[in-house]
């Protein structure tokens, strides 16, 4: 790409007291790519996410978004922007229904104030068709359909998993940041979920930068992989380069002292 | 909606419209200030739930808007002609002694100007959850009662304002509270309402969804307290009278226990607990009247049995009804028809055997 990456991050740092979660992370993700972040438990992967989307300020550093500097911002001013996210533990409104949970998250590209709202002016009509057919397209597409008007949390877990992709695009994102889509799936699972962020990906023309643990996902899907280790990137590259950088072996296998 | 839904509400409507006339002109004053109460309580209920039930935030400030909106219909309705007799002590502030306002125009600034006051109250305090929330809501009610107990010559003190003309008949507190319930139902169901539901359900994923946490928060603290605020200037021009000892923090508790019997999160629930409660507590008050059975005086019976039976009737509620009547659903004509056929099958099942 030339109009240089649309997300990156110039090392960014963040410490909680004494601990420093992450160290100096400078990540570069460009347009149309699926970049995985990997690293064993406790590495700071989630407290990296968590500082792209606002949760977090970083101690130091920059993070820059299509070239506007982001950092600092809110959670919801940066999902504005066009970053949506998913969360580890799944975090639905779970007591809603499925389509409501996906028309929630069409709520911040609308316009009316609440009084037009309320009095259901004619702006605020065809706005709330519109949201409608939207999330409804959104929930075919997801295959929720027999499900939209359940309560969110009555959905089998893989399903929750899913609804959450599908909340996240509602937001109408450009890049989609996925925290360990895969966990407590089985292979069969996991499989058809590559299959599917890659359509999606296709689909909706997004840029993708995901956490992961199931080492089969993220060597099939990821165009790049960074790796972190205590907070500090040990690797990058494709997934050949990762597979076989020994300090990447050394994090997840250990090494022999007596070697 | 359904067409024939339209109609039963139509129908629904006109019942109201037909039994508030024959309501005017037969039921005696006892009563009619009870179903007046029973209205305003709804009001207030309604727009507590919105804060509390709807958007989760636990606010204890009601009383304190209602106050806000009690005072502003008190002192700008009061005719200038009987101002000196109320504010014998200190005369009126002579920036407002001359001004008379009429009762809507009173009324809704008395409602904007509560909104106003939750909007200082709230930019500071929102960023508290649960029952800190609570607590620092609580104690800025109790301020603004303070500050209204101590304004002699605008508030007329711990003296009240006494001949406020009551204005606020029957058709007006009717006409207010449906107004009220069907703006409230409106925005619950409107985008703004499922942002707000959103913060109660998860604040973090709501705000990952691009809810603007701060923003949405104080915009339903606001419309709560506005319609706090007309609710109270409906009470002091039903009464007559504003007496800051009205005001005290415990009102704010009746209107809690509404909404947690109605149902935290239903509009319905709390619209049939506001008449449940504030009837019932009228209908209870021959526990508080001594009595006596064969001629022997049964010693319960004293000043404030009934609260003590209505503190257990809550335990109860509490304790085996958690999630009140309705819990967060709302009745609808779906479901009416539901109870009644499924009634009505019951009946022929018992029929045919």
């Amino acid at each position: 790409m030339t109009q240089g990456p649309i997300l990156e991050t110039k090392s960014i740092t963040m410490r909680f007291g004494g601990v420093v979660a992450v160290n100096n992370l400078s990540i570069e993700v460009n347009k149309g790519e699926i970049v995985a972040l990997i690293g064993p438990n406790g590495a700071g992967k989630t407290t990296a996410f968590n500082m792209i989307t606002g949760v977090y300020t970083p101690t130091s550093g920059k993070i820059y978004y299509e070239g506007q500097d982001i950092t600092g911002l809110r959670p919801d001013q940066i999902t504005e922007k066009g970053i949506a996210r998913t969360f580890q533990n799944i975090r639905l409104f779970k007591k809603l229904t499925v389509f409501d949970n996906v028309l929630i998250a069409c709520h911040l590209r609308l316009k009316s104030n609440f009084l037009t709202a309320a009095l259901r002016f004619r702006q605020y009509r065809r706005e709330e068709q519109r949201m409608r057919e939207q999330s409804l397209e959104l929930i075919k597409k997801f295959g929720l359909e027999k499900y939209k008007d359940d309560i969110a949390s009555s959905l089998p877990y893989g399903l929750q998993r899913r609804l959450e992709i599908a909340r996240a695009l509602a937001t109408q994102p450009k890049l989609l940041l996925l925290d360990e889509p895969a966990a407590g799936m089985n292979p069969k699972e996991t499989e058809e979920l590559s299959a599917f962020i890659r359509e999606i990906k296709d689909e909706y023309n997004l840029t993708v930068f995901l956490i992961e643990h199931h080492m089969d996902l993220v060597m099939e899907i990821s165009d790049r992989i960074y790796v972190l280790d205590f907070g500090e990137t040990i690797a990058k590259g494709t997934a050949e380069d990762v597979q076989n950088d020994p300090r990447v072996i050394e994090a997840y296998l250990g090494v022999d002292d007596n070697a | 909606m359904k067409k024939q839904d339209k109609i039963l509400t139509v129908i629904l409507l006109a019942a109201l419209f037909i039994f508030l006339i024959i309501a005017n002109l037969f039921l005696d004053a006892y009563i009619k200030r009870v179903l007046n109460l029973c209205a305003i309580y709804t009001i207030l209920a309604l727009s507590m739930n919105l804060i509390n039930g709807f958007t989760g935030l636990f606010s204890l400030g009601h009383a304190g808007f209602m106050a806000i909106g009690a005072y502003c219909v008190g002192i700008f309705t009061l005719p200038i002609s009987v101002r000196p007799a109320n504010f014998y002590i200190e005369p009126m502030h002579p920036a407002i002694a001359n001004v008379e306002l009429p009762f809507f125009v009173a009324l809704l600034l008395g409602g904007v100007l509560a909104a106003f006051f939750a909007f200082l109250i709230g930019a500071p305090v929102l960023r508290l959850r649960d029952d800190y929330l609570a607590i620092a809501t609580l104690g800025f009610s109790e301020i603004i009662r303070i500050v209204l107990t101590n304004m002699q010559s605008i508030t007329n003190g711990p003296l009240g304002i006494k001949n406020i003309p009551t204005t606020a008949n029957m058709w007006w507190i009717y006409g207010v509270t449906l107004v009220t319930v069907i703006f409230l139902v409106l925005l619950i169901s409107s985008s703004y309402g499922r942002a707000f539901k959103a913060i109660r359900e998860d604040e973090i994923a709501a705000q990952a969804m691009g809810i603007n946490l701060f923003r949405h928060k104080i915009l339903s603290f606001m419309i709560g307290a506005f319609f706090a605020g007309i609710a109270g200037g409906l009470y002091a021009s039903m009464l007559s009278t504003v007496d800051p000892k009205n005001f005290i923090f415990t009102l704010t508790y009746n209107f809690l226990l509404i909404i947690v019997l109605g149902g935290m999160g239903s509009v319905s629930g709390t619209i049939i607990s506001a008449y449940i409660v504030t009837a019932g507590l009228e209908i209870m008050r021959f526990f508080d009247e001594p009595l006596s059975i064969f001629g022997v005086s049964i010693p319960l019976f004293r000043p404030g049995l009934r609260m003590v039976i209505f503190s257990i009737c809550l335990m109860i509620i509490v304790l085996f009804f958690r999630n009140g009547l309705m819990g967060n659903k709302e009745l609808n004509w779906d479901m009416l028809r539901g109870l009644f056929s499924k009634r009505s099958k019951r009946i022929k099942g018992g029929e045919a055997r």
